[in-house]
């Protein structure tokens, strides 16, 4: 595989990866003081995915994410500290604390927002497709989904139509071996290749540990999709380092399934492996990056937590056309 | 005289928390014997009239009519007219400053008594046992569609003085719903095996309604385990029985079809809360109910009649033998009351319907202690 | 009987039909545990843990984990239970309708109607609804009403564990689609519940409070709220009366009015969004029926109009409480002894 990134891309590629990484790790550890309010499904170990595909997507160009949605949002240029305060339910959160972890949106950045439902994403892509086609726009979507998400009739019914109106859409499918606690390998038949393949749309599997492979997958996709060669689908396989959402044990995996993952597959010391072996960056650049980045994610923290909670006089009935 | 004596919140039954005082029969100022109802007492299953436990004159209605109170709480005050008000004041300010309520469902539950199943070759039996000593114990037998709550006013103030216990038939309250016949005979071989469960060898029983025949059964074939025998408004002295009553609580699934049917058991029927109404539909709803109630209608009210006499066996018994009648009793007649042989005491109670032990109860109290003092 | 938690009390009554019914059969999202995993065997028990247990009883052939595609598995069930089974299906959140909807409202709830009588639905949809769980617009909403505008289906809502064992029972046994409704806050919640199996009829309604002065009709989760509301109020010395209706389809609607017809005044509280709710439906019947008797306008305690917010400070304050229940009450007696004046 191939390291075509300029020097820019490479350290944007390391930098938002580690904001991911760094993002989610700290919400597992403050979620568990109970301070941050109802569910986080979180996306380390997933990172490379959404850095991949993102990379080569500007703000005209959409994307539709799922209730893993965080890593999604940062890659498209969401602003970590709004994001923060948003899964703190703060007034300056980025949807003003009424979306929180499952509803996080910047419509104006390209992203339509985290979902709640599973599935909920591929039909909003397509029509996001078709925004840019019909005005020309020369922009992409991209359908994020689950390997649960790929079952629903929702994504089937979005292949097929990104396929007969000939959308400019990228489905990339994140099978991280579960829904929940249901393995994918059970719930998935066939491949989700072999099931573009039937819509007669390309597809390829990637794996998803190693970002140069997604992004080199999805630079191939996005250009097609550009250029009006339509919708064609990415099979990322990897896995989650955390629990379905926020304390869930884990009973179904195996013990040290994790771990072993961690040590040997994880996707920001496969980089630094590449990178390092490669002479392209050195760790010190990179240990630069860890440094503000920690930074940026402890302020982040910091200000969510002393920022107000929304005003349910002032706030609880805005943002609605109607009050009764 | 110059004592002051405070009457408070009863506790009727063993889940009552708190209580309303729906109207005085006394005036300030008037005299209280010990006895004489002194309110009503409403809580979500029943309301009662209360008996003053104490005597004296009526100085002081501390609860105002519609006032709900926990159990415990200072309701009157009663003393000799000779003690000053500015006593009377004193005394409740005393009492309310010092009284703590019991939390509801809090350690005052844990501590009341619970019900227990033993195992019979019946079945297990569903029982609640309240009071100690040493001599013979008490054994309560409900009736009908009856469970061991409707001894929820009697069987504390018998526990009082003895060793209490109240069980649930087959197919009844808590206890097993496999009935086998659903005879007599099966239910007092039940009452049987529960005695041995526990190595009781003999009781003092009191049966009601359908109770009362199977303690009558009891007594005649195991003569040896009865020391004493209260009847109240008993099954087996005659053919008729309210045939309504029987059907229409065998039918009633609903509340609105089920209030009816148990007021027809009281001679005041705005007694009847809507609590009692639910516990009852409570224990219709279990699977098996039905199914027993129907096996025991069928084998001891055949066609709407009762199925056994037992004024032979009546006249056989040797033990002392009391049977207590509301005269306003529409499920079994007061009339079947006639006739009885010599030794049994008749006591027919006016304004009482079918539920004398819920509907006075301290009188049928003071009735089986006497019996038993006679024992 | 004995102390069982509304989580428990579920469990044990699909426990006791499917023990009785080897027609019974469950379904939904890692309801056996999880399939294909290599970890633990029923690690799940669906989401918030109600089925645990029962794929260790019953087996796969009975339990049956889906793929998440509740079109494709609900309109299965209603296929099902047509064919003879007693499918109860968990579909997770009831906000998830959106996705089967129309194998419910189009095909199961029409069936009997639609085929002159000729077919049997017994199809139970067990769902969670509710508030307060910081879950967001898209998990929290209380959707029954919707179920009960469809003519077919039949819709309960327990309000207590006692309430929930014997209505799920009473559902699985039931001929007809029930959508059951679970408030996802109340699992914990504790109450005697018998150990045996127990039904109680739908479209009949419990007095859990009896009172002269208000009534107050309460729905699921919302009637913990009415009797507290209920016991504060009685220290005011306002006697209540609280409703639940237990199942909104169908309606006992003959208690309300007898109730209303007793007290008065009519106050009800529905969780549900406040446009052609419960709430509507039963002032408006009231009116109908019962206008002469009411001595104060109804009044109905409900959230506002918007999507349920995800902040805590807008969740609390978008929720009823037993404190707007009792203002509502206060306004009902206020009224009336103005127009008295
Ligand atoms: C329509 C719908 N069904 C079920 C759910 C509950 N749910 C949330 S996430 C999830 C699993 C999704 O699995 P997958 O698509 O593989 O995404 P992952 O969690 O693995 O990232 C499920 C079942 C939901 N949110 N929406
Ligand atoms: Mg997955």
């Amino acid at each position: 595989m191939s390291l075509q990134m300029s020097r820019e891309e490479l350290l944007h590629t390391y930098k938002t990866m580690r904001t991911i990484r760094e993002f989610e790790e700290r919400v597992h550890t403050e979620f568990a003081t109970g301070e941050i309010p109802g569910f986080a499904h979180l996306y380390a170990g997933e990172e490379a995915s959404a850095v991949g595909v993102c990379l080569h997507l500007d703000e005209k160009d959409s994307i539709a994410s799922t209730h893993r949605g965080h890593g999604h949002c940062i890659a498209k240029g969401c602003d970590p500290k709004a994001m923060m305060a948003e899964i703190y339910g703060r007034k300056t959160g980025l949807c003003g604390g009424k979306g929180g972890s499952m509803h996080i949106a910047d419509v104006a950045k390209g992203m339509l927002g985290a979902n709640g439902i599973v599935g909920g994403g591929a039909p909003l892509a397509c029509g996001a497709a078709l925004t840019a086609k019909t005005l020309k726009t020369g922009g992409v979507a991209v359908a994020f989904g689950g390997d649960g998400a790929s079952n629903q009739g929702t994504t089937a019914e979005s292949m097929n139509l990104a396929k007969v109106w000939n959308l400019p859409l990228i489905f990339v499918l994140e099978d991280n071996g579960y829904a929940e606690a249901t393995a994918s390998a059970w719930s998935v038949s066939g491949t989700p290749v072999k099931r573009a393949a039937g819509y007669d749309m390309p597809g390829v599997q990637v794996d998803g540990h190693d970002v140069f492979a997604v992004a080199e997958a999805a630079r191939e996709a996005v250009e097609r999709a550009r250029s009006g060669g339509g919708p064609s689908l990415i099979h990322v396989v990897f896995s989650r380092y955390y629990g379905h959402f926020e304390g869930d044990a884990m009973t179904y995996r195996e013990k040290d399934e994790v771990e072993n993952l961690r040590r040997t597959r994880d996707c920001l010391n496969l980089f630094r492996e590449r990178v390092g072996e490669a002479k392209l960056l050195d760790a010190g650049e990179l240990d630069a990056i860890d440094a503000e980045i920690k930074t940026l994610i402890d302020e982040a923290v910091a200000e969510a937590k002393a920022a107000d909670m929304p005003d349910p006089l002032r706030d609880l009935e805005t943002d609605v056309y109607v009050r009764y | 005289m110059a004592e002051i004596q405070p009457v408070v919140m009863p506790k009727f039954g063993l889940s009552m928390t708190e209580g309303a005082v729906l109207d005085w029969h006394k005036a300030e100022g008037e005299t209280v014997a010990p006895g004489e109802e002194l309110m009503d007492v409403e809580t979500t299953k029943i309301t009662n009239a209360y008996e003053s436990p104490v005597g004296g004159t009526l100085r002081r209605q501390v609860a105002r009519e519609g006032e709900t109170l926990p159990v415990g709480a200072l309701v009157a005050v009663l003393a000799d007219p000779s003690v000053p008000e500015s006593e009377i004041d004193a005394f409740i300010t005393d009492f309310q400053a010092n009284f703590v309520p019991p939390e509801a469902g809090g350690e005052g539950e844990e501590d009341a008594p619970r019900a227990q199943k033993a195992e019979t070759p019946q079945g297990a039996i569903n029982y609640l046992e309240a009071g100690g000593g040493s001599g013979p114990p008490v054994v309560l037998v409900h009736g009908f569609g009856g469970d061991l709550n409707n001894w929820m006013f009697l069987q504390p103030l018998l526990a009082e003085n003895r060793r209490t216990i109240a069980l649930d038939l087959p197919g009844h309250g808590a206890s097993a719903k496999q009935t086998g016949s659903g005879d007599v005979a099966s239910l007092a071989a039940a009452v049987a095996g529960l005695l041995d469960a526990l190595s009781i060898e003999s009781a003092h029983l009191v049966g009601h309604s359908l109770g009362g025949a199977v303690t009558l059964h009891l007594a005649s074939t195991a003569p040896q385990r009865v020391e004493t025998l209260t009847l109240i408004a008993p099954a087996g002295l005659g053919s008729e029985v309210d045939a309504d009553y029987i059907d229409g609580f065998l039918k009633a699934s609903r509340r609105k079809e089920m209030k009816p049917v148990l007021q027809r058991l009281f001679a005041d029927p705005s007694l009847i809360r809507r609590e009692m109404v639910e516990e009852v539909l409570k224990f219709k709803r279990l699977d098996g109910v039905d199914e027993a109630l129907t096996a025991i209608a069928e084998a001891c009210f055949p066609q709407g009649r009762q199925g056994l006499s037992y004024r032979e066996a009546l006249a056989g018994l040797s033990c002392p033998v009391q049977v207590i009648w509301g005269e306003a009793d529409i499920i079994v007649p007061v009339s079947h009351a006639e006739g009885l042989p010599e030794a049994v005491t008749v006591t027919r109670l006016p304004g009482t319907g079918h539920m004398a032990q819920m509907e006075k109860a301290s009188e049928v109290a003071r009735l089986i202690e006497g019996l038993m003092g006679r024992a | 009987m004995s102390k069982k938690s509304f989580r428990q009390a579920i469990n044990e009554a699909m426990h006791q039909e499917m023990e009785r019914d080897p027609n019974v059969i469950l379904m939904g999202e890692d309801v056996a545990g999880g399939m294909g995993a290599p970890g633990e065997e029923d690690a799940w028990g669906g989401v918030l843990g109600v089925t645990k247990g029962l794929v260790g009883t019953y087996g796969r052939e009975r339990v049956l984990d889906t793929p998440i595609t509740e079109s494709a598995f609900v309109g299965a069930a209603a296929g099902s239970a047509i064919t003879g089974l007693r499918p109860i299906v968990e579909l997770m959140f009831v906000d998830f309708m959106g996705v089967c909807f129309d194998q419910i409202f189009n095909q199961a709830a029409k069936f009997r109607y639609m085929f002159g009588g000729k077919a049997k639905t017994p199809l139970v949809v067990r769902t969670m609804y509710g508030a307060g769980f910081r879950a967001a617009s898209q998990h929290s909403q209380s959707l029954y009403p919707v179920f009960t505008h469809i003519p077919g289906l039949k819709v309960a809502i327990p309000s207590s564990p006692y309430e929930a064992k014997g209505l799920l029972i009473s559902a699985i046994r039931d001929d007809d689609p029930v959508i059951f409704f679970e408030n996802k806050m109340m699992y914990d919640d504790e109450g005697e519940v018998p150990d045996e199996a127990y039904t109680i009829p739908f479209g009949e309604a419990n007095l859990t409070r009896e009172g002269k002065d208000v009534t107050i009709v309460a729905f699921g989760r919302m009637v913990n709220l009415a009797n507290q509301a209920a016991d504060a109020l009685a220290k005011e010395g306002i006697s209540c009366t609280v409703v639940d209706p237990r199942t909104t389809s169908p309606l006992d609607l003959d208690t309300i009015l007898e109730c209303v017809e007793d007290t008065g005044r009519l106050v009800v509280v529905d969780e549900a969004s406040p446009r052609c709710n419960m709430a509507t439906d039963i002032a408006a019947q009231v009116a109908q029926d019962a206008f002469a008797h009411l001595k104060a306008p109804v009044r109905m305690v409900a959230p506002p109009h918007t999507p349920v917010p995800f902040s805590p400070s807008l969740e609390d304050a978008y929720l009823p409480t037993a404190a707007k229940i009792q203002e509502a009450v206060r306004m009902t007696m206020n009224a009336a002894q103005r127009e008295v004046a």
